[in-house]
């Protein structure tokens, strides 16, 4: 698939061209938002634990330093091997190199969205490194060699048939046969014998608690554990901003985390590594990538508060309308859309604008981040770096010296009625994207201005 | 107490009965309105498409049209909530902070300034049709007009507490109560396929539910959805709060 | 500089100014029934919930509900000629057959049906996990109302693995067809035990 041409508008454009599917991946993502309605109107206390969350994470970040060092004490001290990268390339190699020190060919990983984000599985395999992802979800992406569009269900967008089909191909089941329970049922005994013959798991970490030097992996397959408690070494991976000060914080966290992402109360497994097996290895890296940096924007900041429970997406009315895939970043959706730019303005200047800044993102959010108003700002960012299309600078400096003259207003206004040359809604002209599927408004004979000055 | 009505640029020019519905309502209610000629627009269409930097013009030309009076009015949440988290003037900068805490979208005005309580004690005032009520995002989710899905807190609706004033009034339930429209400015057409299919999905919402009319707080989000109704062809009107509460049929 | 400098010293650089943890009090929830709470939340879950009134119940269960080929581990005492019971040496890849694990764990969480179990309640790590069912023993007294009281509960002891477990292994990741049985325990059954 190939996405590094076209920005979010036009894969928006043609994931739309398809509308009974795009209706359907609406329906799939509501549901999850009313699962999750339902789920967190049990609790009295919902908007005292969010507020009390964004607060543990305010403090994280105003004393991130220190937390790191403390976790990194700590973890050290109950055996855990600790490793800073400074970007995505240092953590890959940090992969490989305890993969070969120890002659490791195959490596079984769950779910880590910070893999993703550092192109983990590509550099492996380039590497000679066979990777397995082992969360269902991501094992079928992976199959279908896409990334995942969702980083609570990575494979949102895929029908069942379509699954079937892969399933088919790649793990021998019965062609046509689509059956969800048939195709776990397939997945599990595929992926045992994965768990049961790889010296080396990877994993992602949800909390890194400073006070213990433990951390926290919740998963509702078992895939984590599986994979860690078979293997010889198993590898941690977490960004800078996967701290909290305290265990008693997972009291918080936890009670936010699985609520706000599927609505159940709270994940299957919740696990907390502290020490290694004896005689094995625990190895956890500490990823900046830019964090640091993102660290340093007053304005952006507080999206490294993140938790990563999707919640944003699903409540998204132009997520489930345009697909994960649309953002053409691993990390979708508002989240993703205020997270990116960092990473790469240049690449990543639409997707800011792919919101109607409606703010429903910013109201589910367990970690209370102003999502909708950091795309705002970084939309005025994006524009003073000089990101803005020729055409969109022109039409706005013509727009605000319209504006800014009562003379202008007046005049433009009465020639814009004829031909909507004025609107807000009509500036960019180059196809009238307005007309394409919407009526105009019927030109009324005279605006309120003149009306008034007529009749009062 | 001195008044200053406020009309959006867009529905001075395309939706005029909304602006004079708001401002005979005002009239009937015995406010002292009155509308300053020269102004044109907040903004945001520029600073929401990030040239929030060429809205010096605007801000300006709105602190002088209308820092002397003691309310500013406007038949729009989407524009006042820009005013009230926008607004600067480097010349008359207590002027423009002094505007964002006194500007008030008109629901909001009516329910807590004027503090209306029932509309038949002050005027007549008889809707007898099954309307849909649309929550525009910037007046509910911005400007707390009503109570937002996604919180666990009490309900409430100020749009909601005047329609329920108006006689015959039938409004209709969502399934979704308070989903965006996909008008989102310049989103409209800079995200025409998402933006049309949000639109759709939202008077689908309405039609199934029998809806005759689809109300709200504000003309844009109503514009873009009475576009998707003509163009299917559909008899359902949009009509602003304003003009049904000022209506008598 | 390397990297561990380099980002320590960036993000000292780039943190704002301090903001003070926050108070984490929480109303302690429903005390009344929560042996039931715990029991509705995780039959909600897709867990099985038995009452029973000692140990001894919950062998006889099993031996009422499995047959003598299935290998079956207890770590809530043996059963003549049923169990084996297992120490921390064996290799964890010599438990892929085991058909059952009957463990006993520290307590539940009535909010959530959630029960915390830590290494050396497990035997081996991969026991609750690698078994195709998971039969926990708990005491009605050791319930807590929600996750506050949990980790008040849990406090500063320390241990080399531990994991709330809610239910069986599952996925929903085709098309949110919930499926039980992703990779771990097909069934979580709890006893609860009458104090």
């Amino acid at each position: 698939m190939s996405t590094e041409t076209k920005d979010h508008a036009a894969l928006a454009d043609d994931f739309n061209k398809d509308e009974d599917r795009v209706d359907w991946h609406d329906e799939t993502l509501w549901w999850i938002r009313q699962k999750r309605d339902k789920a967190v109107n049990k609790l009295p206390d919902w908007e005292l634990l969010r507020a009390t969350a964004s607060a543990i994470k305010n403090n994280v970040l105003s004393n991130l330093s220190a937390y790191l060092q403390e976790f990194e004490a700590k973890a050290q001290n109950n055996g855990i091997i600790v490793h800073w990268a400074a970007d995505a390339k240092t953590h890959n190699k940090i992969v490989l190199d305890l993969l070969n020190a120890k002659g490791i060919k195959q490596m079984v990983k769950s779910k880590s969205m910070l893999t993703e984000e550092c192109h983990l599985n590509e550099y492996l395999e380039n590497n000679n490194i066979e990777v397995i992802d082992s969360d269902l979800g991501e094992r079928i992406v992976q199959l279908a060699k896409e990334p995942p569009s969702h980083i609570v269900l990575p494979c949102i967008h895929k029908k069942k048939e379509e699954i079937g089909e892969l399933f088919h191909l790649h793990l021998g089941t019965d062609k046509g046969n689509s059956d969800p329970q048939y195709l776990t049922e397939t997945a599990r005994q595929h992926l045992r014998n994965i768990f049961i013959t790889r010296r080396a798991a990877l994993t992602g970490v949800n909390f890194a608690i400073a006070e213990t030097g433990e951390f926290v992996v919740c998963t509702n397959e078992g895939n984590a554990d599986m994979g860690a408690h078979l293997a010889d070494i198993h590898i941690a991976s977490m960004g800078i901003e996967k701290i909290i000060p305290e265990r008693k914080h997972l009291g918080v966290f936890l009670r936010l985390l699985t609520r706000s992402a599927t609505g159940q109360p709270i994940t299957t497994y919740s696990s907390h590594y502290s020490k290694p097996r004896d005689g094995k290895e625990i190895h956890i890296i500490i990823v900046d990538n830019g964090r640091s940096k993102q660290l340093g924007r007053a304005d952006f900041r507080n999206s490294l508060k993140c938790i990563r429970c999707g919640a944003c997406m699903n409540t998204c009315p132009v997520y489930r309308r345009s697909g994960g895939h649309s953002y053409h970043n691993a990390i979708s959706g508002p989240i993703g859309a205020i997270l990116a730019p960092n990473l790469d303005m240049e690449k990543f200047a639409d997707l800011p604008f792919a919101s109607t800044l409606c703010g429903s993102c910013s109201n589910v959010c367990p970690v209370k981040i102003d999502i909708h108003q950091q795309l705002y700002k970084w939309r005025q960012v994006i524009v003073q770096n000089g990101y803005a299309p020729a055409a969109k600078k022109a039409a706005m400096k013509l727009m605000s010296i319209t504006l800014s003259s009562p003379f202008l207003y007046h005049t433009s206004g009465k020639a814009g009625r004829l031909v909507l040359r004025f609107a807000p809604f009509a500036v960019n002209n180059r196809f009238n994207p307005w007309f394409k599927q919407r009526d105009m408004p019927a030109p009324p004979n005279q605006s309120f201005g003149e009306w008034y000055a007529k009749n009062r | 107490m001195k008044v200053g009505l406020f009309i959006p640029c867009y529905v001075d020019q395309f939706y005029p009965g909304a602006a004079i519905a708001t401002l005979q309502l005002l009239e009937k209610l015995g406010v002292d309105v009155s509308y300053p000629k020269n102004q044109t627009c907040c903004g945001q269409p520029m600073a929401n498409s990030g040239f929030a930097h060429l809205t010096g013009g605007c801000d300006k030309l709105f602190t002088e049209n209308f820092r002397h009076f003691d309310y500013i009015v406007a038949p729009s949440g989407s524009c006042v909530l820009h005013i009230k988290e926008h607004l600067h003037s480097n010349e008359y900068a207590d002027d423009a902070a002094s505007i964002r805490n006194k500007i008030y979208e008109l629901s909001a005005f009516l329910t807590d300034i004027l503090q209306v309580e029932s509309l038949p004690s002050r005027f007549p005032s008889r809707f007898p049709f099954k309307v849909g009520v649309h929550q525009s995002c910037h007046g509910q989710r911005g400007l707390y007009l009503s109570q937002m899905s996604e919180l666990v807190a009490p309900g409430f609706s100020k749009p909601g507490k005047l329609l329920n004033m108006v006689e015959g009034i039938d409004i209709v339930p969502l399934n979704r109560p308070d989903e965006c429209c996909g008008f989102g400015g310049t989103f409209c057409v800079a995200e025409e396929a998402v933006s049309v299919k949000m639109g759709k999905d939202r008077v689908e919402d309405h039609l199934s539910h029998g809806a005759e009319y689809i109300t709200g707080v504000d003309m844009s989000c109503l514009m873009h959805m009475e576009g998707i109704l003509r163009r299917q062809g559909s008899k359902v009107k949009v009509i602003h709060l304003a003009e049904i509460l000022n209506s008598y049929q | 500089m390397n990297d561990r400098e380099q980002i320590i010293n960036a993000i000292a650089a780039n943190q704002p100014a301090f903001s003070p943890s926050p108070a984490t009090h929480f109303s302690a929830g429903d005390q009344e029934g929560l042996a039931s709470q715990f029991a509705d939340t995780l039959t909600a879950i897709g867990g099985v919930v038995f009452i029973v009134d000692s140990l001894a119940d919950i062998h006889q269960h099993i031996k009422d509900n499995t047959s003598a080929e299935h290998r079956v581990i207890s770590r809530i005492g043996g059963i003549a000629g049923y169990s084996e019971d297992i120490d921390t040496t064996l290799s964890p890849h010599s438990l892929q057959d085991v058909e059952i694990a009957v463990l006993k764990a520290h307590f539940g969480v009535a909010e959530n049906g959630a029960v915390w179990l830590t290494e050396e309640l497990m035997g081996n790590r991969v026991l609750p996990f690698i078994c195709q069912h998971l039969m926990i023993a708990l005491y009605m007294k050791d319930i807590v109302a929600n996750m506050h009281k949990a980790y008040e509960r849990i406090g500063s002891n320390s241990y080399g693995f531990g994991a709330f477990i809610a239910g069986p292994s599952k996925t929903a990741d085709i098309e949110q067809s919930l499926v039980m049985g992703a990779h771990g325990p097909k069934t979580m059954t709890v006893f609860l035990i009458r104090s």
